[in-house]
């Protein structure tokens, strides 16, 4: 009877703490940071909670399922490009070279604009192309991998393989995809002037809601039975198969979000920043998510989206500052993480926290803390 | 009467060497039966062909009248009501002993059903009365991975029995257990064959003679002798093969 009496206790407390701090700081990052901060301030934040979208869809696959994508740049980069069309063909002939071809099109001597070009002149289609590409790739690879039992390290590398895959191709095509330089030089979203500092704001509150959307499908994800089977595949996969479950059914699942969920990111980082190319799908920025991922503390969302944010803003402080610096930095950061705080930023402060209330004799606390699955 | 398992000629050869050789095997529904036999007799390979992890190369698997040759997955084989437990503990050791006996509870398994169908009171009132039964109450909200050797067999037991398969196999249950602990283990695979047919393999002879009624004895991939305890440890051949003379196996 105890043990139901508690239940209910866990149950009922712990998310409502949870869900205050998402509130405030829901209205924290929407309503107030708009008014306070600077325009360059803002939509360097707006890109680092685009990138926090990112990071949950890493977690999600990494953090609770154990599977370590190492090409996940892809996915984002295919939902940025997305993305990128969609702006270029709203330039119309109003770029530099007074035709109705995208720039790059017109100096790689193409004449006419390519057919799966086409249909990106549309909003609706392209914001539907922005999830459905980046899941449709992650399905079928997760569909090829997974029933095949193909796990761990090999998957890491075939991820990593397909990152430079992506990248080739991507550069090869030049008079399709504008090669190295990718595409740039956007001029409207929706005709709204993306120079105006009102649009950028606007493209900062989406990019908070779709963060906050995202939160909360990954959160109900994770907290759910589903979850519970996640969390038990990263642990014991043919266990899980004696327990009546299909782990491939439910990893293609999650790698499929996971990828729609970087696709979405890749969207909205593009209006905001300007340009996408290659260089962003490549093999050094898909383990940066996971570095991103593993600084906050893997398996915790908030651990992602926290590490995402911290380590990004870390990054444009100290590049500024000393460019040649960053990259050591980062790469001690990794393995000062890995070494000394494996769960991550998140995991310590749990640490504290568990010793703090088991002074008190509180059961509560120690199940979960910022949507923790134990 | 129809048998609940049966085995017809299976012979499973790895690269030559075969790990079962025509082997012939039949089980009645409600049976407790111990599989005894000396190390490399096939007993293993014995549960993999049936659930599936090792496909025959000839001969056939009929469970409950389907024949589970055909059957892809071991997932789908466990559905149709066989639960397995391996011979050291495997439990979720993220999960908490609670989630460990809801994940492994008989219901819909696929992935949308599992998303969107949370437990029902019904299912938590099960665990309860499961955490009781195994004797793990007291440690139902704690980690998987931080119990002992000993607890961690019960709570995999206690999965099985949420899993609630017609047949329960069993490798080695109580390998490195205590005395009392095996004790205890006798007395839990009595009580669970009340309502579920069993399958237990086993080296600890002690421990077969407390729970069998039926033993049979493997050896080279292939059935050597089926009986009463009494009738296997007093065949020539059993003893030859496997318990050695008859002082030995006293104490074996």
């Amino acid at each position: 009877m105890t043990e139901t009496t508690n239940k209910t206790v866990i149950n009922t407390s712990t998310p409502s703490k949870e869900w205050i701090i998402f509130g405030v700081l829901g209205v924290l990052l929407v309503l107030a940071a708009p008014f306070f901060l600077t325009g360059f301030q803002l939509n360097l934040l707006g890109k680092f909670l685009a990138f926090a979208i990112l990071a949950l869809g890493m977690d999600l696959i990494w953090g609770y399922t154990g599977m370590l994508s190492l090409g996940h740049g892809v996915f984002f980069g295919l939902g940025a490009y997305a993305m990128a069309m969609h702006l270029k063909l709203s330039v119309g002939d109003a770029g530099n070279f007074g035709t109705n071809l995208p720039d790059f099109m017109f100096w790689n001597g193409i004449t006419e604009l390519p057919w799966f070009w086409q249909p990106f002149s549309n909003f609706g289609f392209t914001v539907l192309m922005v999830l459905v590409i980046p899941g449709l790739l992650a399905f079928l690879l997760g569909l090829l991998t997974f029933r095949n039992r193909i796990k761990g390290v090999y998957f890491a590398l075939l991820t990593q393989a397909l990152a430079i895959v992506f990248v080739t191709l991507f550069i090869g095509q030049q008079g399709y995809t504008g090669g190295t330089n990718g595409i740039t030089d956007f001029r409207t979203l929706l005709g709204f002037d993306l120079n105006a500092e009102s649009t950028q704001k606007g493209l900062y509150v989406v990019t908070t809601l779709c963060l906050g959307a995202s939160y909360v499908l990954c959160r109900w994800i994770t907290k759910s039975g589903f979850g519970k089977v996640l969390a038990a595949i990263r642990d014991d996969e043919v266990r899980v198969r004696f327990a009546g479950y299909d782990p491939s059914a439910f990893k293609v699942l999650v790698f499929t979000l996971s990828g729609c969920l970087a696709g979405l990111a890749g969207a909205l980082f593009v209006p905001q920043v300007g340009i996408v190319s290659p260089s962003m799908m490549g093999i050094v920025p898909s383990i940066e998510i996971v570095i991103w991922v593993a600084v906050g503390g893997r398996g915790t969302l908030a651990g992602a989206v926290l590490g995402a944010v911290l380590v990004n803003a870390a990054k444009s402080f100290l590049s500024e500052s000393f460019p040649d610096f960053w990259l050591y930095l980062q790469g001690a950061l990794f393995l000062g993480v890995v070494l000394f705080l494996p769960n991550g930023i998140v995991g310590l402060f749990q640490q504290f926290m568990t010793k703090k209330t088991a002074l008190e004799p509180s059961e509560e606390l120690v199940v979960s803390e910022e949507g923790v699955a134990k | 009467m129809t048998a609940l398992l049966e085995i017809k000629d299976v012979t499973v050869d790895f690269d030559g060497f075969k790990a079962l050789n025509q082997l012939n095997f039949s089980m009645a529904p409600g049976e407790l039966r111990v599989v005894i036999g000396p190390n490399g007799a096939g007993k293993t390979t014995f549960l993999d062909v049936i659930t599936g992890r090792v496909q025959p190369t000839t001969g056939k698997v009929n469970f409950k009248g389907n024949n589970l040759a055909k059957k892809s997955s071991e997932h789908q084989i466990v559905n149709l009501g066989i639960g397995r437990k391996f011979q050291t503990p495997r439990v979720f050791t993220n999960l908490t002993v609670t989630e460990n006996l809801g994940l492994s509870l008989k219901r819909a398994k696929g992935i949308f059903k599992v998303l969107f169908n949370p437990l029902s009171t019904d299912n938590l009132t099960r665990i309860q009365n499961i955490l009781e039964r195994v004797g793990l109450a007291s440690k139902a909200q704690s980690q998987a991975g931080l119990l002992s050797h000993g607890e961690k067999q019960s709570l995999e037991i206690g999965m099985l029995i949420a899993q609630d398969p017609d047949l329960l196999l069993l490798d080695e249950p109580v390998a490195g257990l205590t005395d009392r602990e095996t004790e205890k283990t006798a007395e839990l695979l009595k009580d669970l064959n009340q309502d579920h047919s069993i399958i237990v393999i086993e080296h600890d002879m002690a421990f077969v003679r407390e729970i069998a009624s039926t033993v049979s004895v493997l050896h080279q991939g292939s059935l050597l002798c089926e009986g009463s305890v009494q009738e296997v440890q007093n065949d020539p051949k059993v003893i030859e093969v496997y318990l050695g003379y008859p002082e030995g196996a006293v104490h074996a």
